[in-house]
């Protein structure tokens, strides 16, 4: 058989490894919290177990070696020689981050193991009762065969019962050279009737020779597993070979051991090339639930009813059947659109992978800001697009910290207030119509409304006594660059503001909000869609060309007489729609497409709306609602402004999606221009 | 050929196991914690069993005590996959009713060789 490649399990390894070590460190920030419950302790052990395991069997021996220390510490607290105290599980906590650090490197192919690592490796060996880490068993040199061994073995009664077979320890010692059972006999113990008889038990005892040129630790190999199964006398047959002959078989075993070295470092190479690609496609794996797999089953069997049922129709079509026809075809239209809801359930994931890092997070930011904080996670198990999920995290992470920085008061300020000292985090996710929303809720003390003004009368967004209302107080907030320097600490002075946030979030589509009230608390609100390969759009037409509108951001279509647009300083048109100008954008400028209608009055005007503002855009015609598969211009293309994808038609020709949320800050500009 | 239970939680360990053991022409089926395997055992018969010792739900050890209750598992072979090197986990394996141990880490060859062993 051909040696068995053991890459294809690394990323496997590396992924459970990763899993194992958020186990690990929500056991470890549960112990931290009180938790008294004896099961976390054996979470933690066994994350650290396996890891060390699959490590040392896939080849990560640095991986290996560290878990191995970490483990015989957590095997001190598991057999409770060690208490547990915040101590030791700061300790662990970094032991948790520098495990993710070695494996990351493991995964890109870099060695694991660097100065941090070996720097808390040492710490742990240090701390680890009796010091030094448990030697490399090292086989005792084996002393030299004699001409053979005289075996007496007398089994235990319930040594069939432990799945042992002395046919087999008899087949096993015959390869090692020629076996002569010299006796074999009942013992005492055996029952005198044959009906008494139990086919579990063994009453046989053997008295057995080995001839030849046999080490001694290859005849107790044989009975390794036996210990305690059997009485077993070994003793050496005088000379009937020279001993040295058995000692190259002696030394073979380290031989053996050593030689793979040099073949697993000719394998390297290749081995890093595979893992960085693998790294660099960002693992694009995902682990599905049975349960959605079976549901595309499913759908796929009843697809096939469908299938066979207008095949049947078609090979044999008369017009009276054009009923039976239509309700095929229908059946056809819910079977797609249920296979594609399946299909896209695959690629969804909870949310709670990525609330998993905050009572870390939170845990961290309590001990540095000397504040206390009580973390509550509800809706976790609320699925969120796989792409949407690995990018909400950072905006997500940036808002708790923004909340326990700014948001909830030191201890000392809460009494003051009246409030409990210890302040309240919530991070709740839910669905609400076609979109996820996130919601982050502090009961601290609201936005610093007179620090936000000051500071944007500062930098001139707002007038000297100008009186803002609290939602564009709150609005303020999320200006570029905008960072109250009275709230400025280590921790907000990262460069990301809140406007980075509101980007991130808006380029998954989402928006984001905050309502707040002054001694009360701040809830930033994130509404996120669905998923992101699949919107319901409109398809317009501009020329020759289709685009499709986001049907979530249509306010409304309407005709305008030419009349109603008025042309403002910078070259900009704007219309009034419900009591406000609102700029006009001529689609077939913006995106130069001839043959488009120009004459205002002949084409639809399609209002748009992202965060509460609002464009208008000019299109020839509406041609109909359709679901379009978003695919990627970036990927096969390029970048295009106030694009955000492509899709195809049912037709085959492709058609562009307006990015609604560019579109509307270039129709914005164009009007403040 | 011969009908084998894997039982490990962890996916790669499992993976490579019934890997291993299927690329030598073995059935294999799998189960992530002895609880699971117990249901496995008991809908259908096995030759050999290799079980993981440190698993959630239900660990190996008593995997192994649950199994050799049973009729149809009294003699077939049972081998741990260990960590431990020392013999405090095999001895209570064995005191379950284990028939032998396989050290990890072990590579393919020494797996199919001790399973060899077992099985003939």
């Amino acid at each position: 058989m051909a040696a068995v490649d053991l890459t294809q399990f690394h990323k496997t390894f590396f992924e459970e490894s990763l899993e194992g070590l958020d186990a690990m460190e929500a056991a470890l920030l549960a112990l931290d919290s009180g938790s008294t419950d004896h099961e976390l302790v054996h979470t933690i052990f066994r994350a650290a177990h396996s890891i060390k395991g699959g490590a040392a069997t896939f080849g990560f021996a640095d991986v290996a070696a560290f878990t191995h220390v970490a483990e015989s510490l957590l095997e001190e607290v598991r057999s409770e020689r060690r208490a547990v105290d915040g101590a030791l599980i700061d300790l662990l906590l970094r032991s948790v981050d520098c495990l993710r650090a070695m494996l990351a490197r493991s995964s890109s192919g870099q060695p694991a193991a660097d100065a941090d690592s070996e720097a808390l490796r040492g710490e742990l060996v240090r701390l680890v009762s009796g010091a030094a880490a448990p030697a490399p068993v090292v086989a005792a040199p084996e002393a030299a065969a004699v001409g053979g061994w005289d075996i007496r073995f007398v089994a235990l009664p319930h040594l069939l019962q432990t799945g042992n077979d002395p046919l087999r320890l008899f087949r096993e010692l015959g390869q090692l050279g020629r076996l002569e059972v010299r006796r074999a006999f009942v013992l005492d113990s055996a029952p005198a009737r044959l009906a008494e008889l139990d086919p579990g038990q063994c009453h046989l005892g053997w008295e057995l020779r080995l001839h030849g040129a046999v080490a001694r630790g290859d005849v107790d190999a044989v009975f390794e597993w036996l210990d305690g199964d059997c009485e077993l006398a070994i003793e050496a047959l005088a000379g009937e070979a020279p001993a040295a002959v058995a000692a190259p078989a002696a030394v073979a075993a380290p031989a053996a051991a050593l030689a793979p070295a040099p073949a697993s470092v000719a394998t390297v190479p290749a081995a890093r090339e595979a893992t960085a690609t693998a790294a660099s496609g960002e693992g694009s794996s995902i682990r599905v639930g049975i349960d959605k797999v079976d549901a595309l089953i499913d759908m796929m069997g009843e697809l096939v009813i469908t299938q066979s049922m207008l095949s049947d129709i078609g090979e044999n079509f008369q017009p009276a059947q054009l009923e039976r026809l239509r309700e095929g075809l229908l059946q056809l239209e819910r079977n797609t659109r249920e296979l594609q809801e399946s299909v896209m359930r695959i690629r969804m994931l909870p949310i709670g992978s990525v609330f998993n890092r905050f009572p870390r997070l939170v845990r961290d930011l309590e001990r540095k800001l000397g504040k206390q904080v009580r973390l509550e996670l509800h809706g976790e198990h609320t699925e969120l697009d796989k792409t949407v999920l690995e990018k909400i995290g950072d905006p997500l992470v940036h808002l708790v910290r923004n909340a326990i920085d700014h948001g909830l008061e030191l201890p000392a300020q809460r009494k003051a207030a009246g409030k409990p000292e210890t302040g309240t985090l919530r991070l709740n996710a839910y669905h609400e119509g076609g979109n996820i929303v996130v919601q982050i809720s502090d009961d601290g003390a609201g936005l610093n409304r007179a620090a936000i003004v000051a500071k944007a009368q500062q930098r001139g967004l707002l007038g000297a006594g100008q009186e803002p209302s609290d939602a564009e107080v709150a609005e303020l907030i999320f200006q570029p660059g905008f960072s109250t320097a009275a709230q400025a600490t280590d921790l907000s002075g990262r460069g990301v503001g809140m406007d980075v946030v509101r980007r991130n979030v808006r380029d998954l589509g989402g928006s984001v909000g905050v309502r707040s009230e002054a001694g009360k608390g701040s809830v930033f609100t994130i509404a996120l869609p669905l998923t992101l390969a699949i919107i319901d759009g409109l398809v317009t037409a501009v020329g020759h060309e289709r685009y499709i509108v986001p049907l979530t951001s249509i306010v409304e279509s309407l005709r305008l007489d030419a009349a109603a647009v008025r042309r403002i300083a910078g070259g900009g048109e704007v219309f009034q729609f419900r009591g406000e100008y609102l700029p006009l954008m001529r689609l077939h400028r913006a995106f130069d497409c001839a043959d488009a209608i120009t004459e205002i009055e002949r084409g639809i005007v399609v209002v748009i709306e992202d965060d509460s503002r609002r464009v208008g855009l000019l299109v020839d015609e509406l041609l109909g609602q359709q679901q379009a598969v978003i695919k990627s211009l970036e990927k096969h293309y390029q970048r295009v402004q106030g694009v955000s994808g492509a899709t195809i038609l049912s037709d085959g020709s492709v058609a562009l999606i307006v990015d609604v949320g560019g579109v509307v800050r270039l129709g914005q500009r164009s009007k403040a221009a | 050929m011969a009908k084998i239970l894997a039982v490990d939680d962890s996916v790669s360990m499992r993976g490579m196991v019934a890997f291993t053991l299927r690329g030598a022409g073995h059935e294999v089926a799998e189960a992530e914690n002895g609880q699971l395997a117990l249901d496995v055992a008991r809908g259908s018969s096995f030759d050999l069993v290799l079980a993981d010792v440190n698993m959630p739900v239900m660990d190996g050890i008593a995997m192994v005590r649950e199994l050799r209750a049973m009729d149809a598992y009294k003699g077939v072979p049972i081998l741990m996959l260990t960590t431990e090197s020392h013999t405090e986990k095999k001895m209570e394996g064995k005191a379950a009713g284990a028939t032998g141990w396989l050290v990890k880490p072990f590579d393919p060859e020494q797996l199919l060789a001790t399973v060899k062993r077992v099985l003939g």
